[in-house]
């Protein structure tokens, strides 16, 4: 493939341009490129590129945000082509990310699904008032390595017990890993609940979640 | 909408002008510079030589404030305009001549010297915050004689800002014109492009000292600017009452004007001051007092109703450590002072009333005078309709993040601060060593003196200007001169 061709996918992700690492997208796959070569030599370098500047101050959230949708939009298009090569992706981890039910805060679950997928994770975000049996569905579905539990609320944060033993019900907790995170999540909370891992920052997160899978 | 604080009606500015033409029939003003007297006598004042006491008639201070300039620019070395007295402009720079350092490892204040003023300079130089340099402490190692010029060697050598300085003599003010019209250009050139305002101070209550009044007269004729830095002391110096103290205030600014108008019409100078309560528990002369900044931000409110540039001595505080005394009373009375529009506010970096600066300060007063400087570009307007266009793709989802318009509008809207102010999570602040306001300036300070590069138009005249200075030097005793760089 192209060396130029990459470059411009890594730029389109430093731009956080989805329209433009779409279309780069689109054109190798009707140039018959490799998906996968395109993913780590092109837009990955990319987003390591803002990760590294987000690290050391001189990006911004927003920044970030638009690289992770840029990067998000070029891999809805390369990964079906990449299945059809019976090919997949290197990923750290599978993570499902949701806010459990009964609440409906997400920026910062969302922040941390963009810096987990922006780390090398493949994230499948369920959004907000998710059920704990339908979290546990998803977590199946993708044969996910963990599950990362958002809440705003006292009172919700309950649910991200409630998970974590329905889990344990089904013999599920060595398989699946549970992170957790939100306002009132404390250290205390994390024991209490004996969930697998905890931050108070989307940096963090991204830490807690290498660990977790053995790669920090 | 600029947000802008006025504490004096209309009506109130005319009663302190109209009371401070009385001051200057009667007591009067003590002139201790015979030229000054000369000067005002062939103007029409009253002039009494045996007690030096003249009384400036309203008619003579009215000339006067016909042909002072009500705008000039200071340049920067490189010759651009970089600092604006006059109109609405608010820039900030550090506070002069403080005689002590901080050591910010043991809390102690140490004499400064060079190295002190030099570390000042560095850090001032780094922090785009700060639009003017100051020749910020006295070098105590330095023969006193010189002390004043050799402050503005320093600050030449290592800077290209424009500065705020001072004589302590009428004798060196000369050399120190010498000093900057080598950068200039001759003397010509330094008036036509002034890069450097000089203080003169009245001493309260209404006298002009010989060399006070002498500075006014010489800054005039060199058509280099001068800044008066009248110091009402309320309770002690002046009347207790802030509206009395900005009575003597601004009788001393006027007198001040008339024999520098008198000296050369036309010539640049400022309404400026360094006013403070008196504190009637310590006697001290607290410039973190809120009540000090009212006296800031009303002079500057009756020097603007003239039209004229504006100074005043705010963002400093009287706590003997940079601890969360200096942090209130500095952020207070620095947006207080920006608020007012005052167009020179000075006094970042320095603790203990004036007498102490702290490099560490100064990166933490630049985090303050960024926040100030945003709240005076008031409520922006960088969308028109303000909140529609963004809500197209939003469905009830908090996704604004992920708009270009959050991307590109966030930097204009938000001033972003430096590491110094922490907005971190918890585990984010424990991570980077859990570490305190100052240790995180003091962090930053080393950074910014490890980053600082001379600028290459400091280093120009260096022969000429280090050539002059050794010499004098010498004359004062001085066998050479104490490394710089």
């Amino acid at each position: 493939m192209s060396e130029e061709l990459k470059q411009k996918m890594a730029q389109s992700i430093l731009d956080g341009d989805s329209d433009v690492s779409a279309e780069l997208a689109r054109e190798a796959v009707a140039a018959g490129m490799d998906p996968l070569d395109a993913i780590t030599n092109g837009y990955v370098v990319g987003i390591n590129k803002v990760g590294d500047n987000f690290a050391a101050g001189e990006a911004f959230l927003p920044e970030l945000v638009m690289a992770g949708e840029a990067m998000k939009a070029a891999v809805a298009i390369l990964e079906p082509e990449l299945m059809k090569k019976g090919a997949a992706r290197k990923t750290l981890g599978k993570v499902v990310m949701a806010t459990v039910e009964g609440d409906i805060h997400e920026i910062g679950k969302s922040l941390v699904g963009t810096m987990l997928a922006a780390s090398g994770f493949t994230v499948y975000d369920m959004g907000v008032d998710n059920p704990s049996d339908k979290i546990i569905a998803k977590a199946l579905e993708v044969d996910a390595d963990l599950i990362g539990l958002s809440a705003l609320l006292t009172t919700t944060m309950i649910r991200q017990k409630e998970v974590i033993n329905k889990l344990d019900e089904k013999g599920l907790r060595k398989k699946i890993r549970v992170m957790v995170g939100g306002a009132p999540v404390t250290r205390d909370w994390v024991h209490k609940i004996e969930a697998d891992g905890y931050s108070e920052d989307a940096m963090g997160a991204v830490q807690v979640a290498k660990q977790l899978m053995g790669e920090a | 909408m600029r947000p802008k604080l006025e504490l004096l009606t209309g009506m109130q500015i005319g009663q302190i002008f109209d009371e401070a033409f009385q001051l200057l029939l009667k007591p009067g003003v003590k002139v201790q510079y015979p030229e000054a007297r000369q000067l005002l006598a062939e103007a029409g004042a009253n002039v009494d030589e045996t007690t030096d006491v003249v009384r400036i008639p309203e008619k003579l201070v009215r000339a006067a404030l016909q042909t002072v300039p009500t705008q000039f620019f200071l340049h920067d070395r490189r010759g651009n305009p970089a600092v604006q007295y006059g109109g609405e402009a608010v820039h900030f720079d550090p506070g002069s001549s403080a005689v002590h350092i901080l050591d910010p490892d043991t809390g102690e204040h140490h004499p400064s010297e060079t190295k002190d003023l030099a570390r000042l300079v560095k850090v001032a130089e780094m922090l785009p915050q700060y639009d003017a340099q100051s020749t910020a402490v006295v070098c105590n190692e330095v023969a006193k004689e010189i002390g004043d010029l050799y402050r503005l060697y320093v600050v030449l050598m290592l800077s290209e800002k424009p500065i705020v300085t001072g004589a302590f003599s009428n004798k060196n003010l000369q050399a120190m014109f010498d000093m900057l019209a080598i950068y200039a250009g001759g003397r010509d050139a330094l008036a036509a492009k002034p890069m450097a305002v000089f203080d003169v101070c009245p001493s309260p209550p209404l006298i002009w000292s010989a060399f006070g009044a002498g500075n006014l007269i010489q800054l005039a004729r060199a058509g280099v600017p001068a800044e008066i830095i009248s110091m009402p002391l309320a309770g002690a110096g002046s009347p207790v009452t802030l509206l009395g103290s900005l009575v003597q205030h601004t009788a001393e600014c006027l007198s001040g004007i008339a024999i520098h108008q008198l000296a050369r019409p036309g010539a640049p100078i400022v309404w400026g001051g360094a006013p403070a309560i008196f504190d009637m528990k310590k006697g001290g002369t607290p410039m973190g007092a809120i009540e000090t900044a009212m006296l800031d931000a009303g002079y500057a409110q009756v020097g603007k109703s003239l039209g004229m540039p504006t100074h005043g001595y705010l963002c400093a505080t009287d706590a003997k450590l940079v601890d969360a005394q200096a942090g209130l009373e500095s952020g207070m009375t620095a947006l207080v002072g920006g608020l007012a529009g005052i167009n020179m506010i000075s006094g970042a970096g320095m603790i203990d009333f004036l007498a102490c600066h702290s490099p560490e300060k100064l990166v933490i007063d630049a985090e303050i005078i960024g926040m100030v400087k945003r709240m005076l570009e008031g409520m922006k307007v960088l969308t028109d309709p303000y909140a529609t266009g963004f809500y197209d793709n939003i469905n009830f989802k908090a996704d604004f993040l992920k708009q270009k318009l959050t991307r590109d509008l966030f930097p204009k809207e938000q001033y972003l601060p430096s590491p110094v102010i922490d907005r971190d999570s918890m585990r984010g602040w424990q991570n980077s060593g859990a570490k305190d306001t100052f240790q995180r300036a003091k962090a930053r300070a080393d950074e910014l003196v490890g980053k600082y590069q001379r600028p290459e138009s400091a280093r120009a005249h260096e022969t000429e200007l280090a050539g002059m200075v050794s010499s004098l030097a010498r004359e004062a005793g001085m066998d050479t001169l104490p490394e710089l760089i």
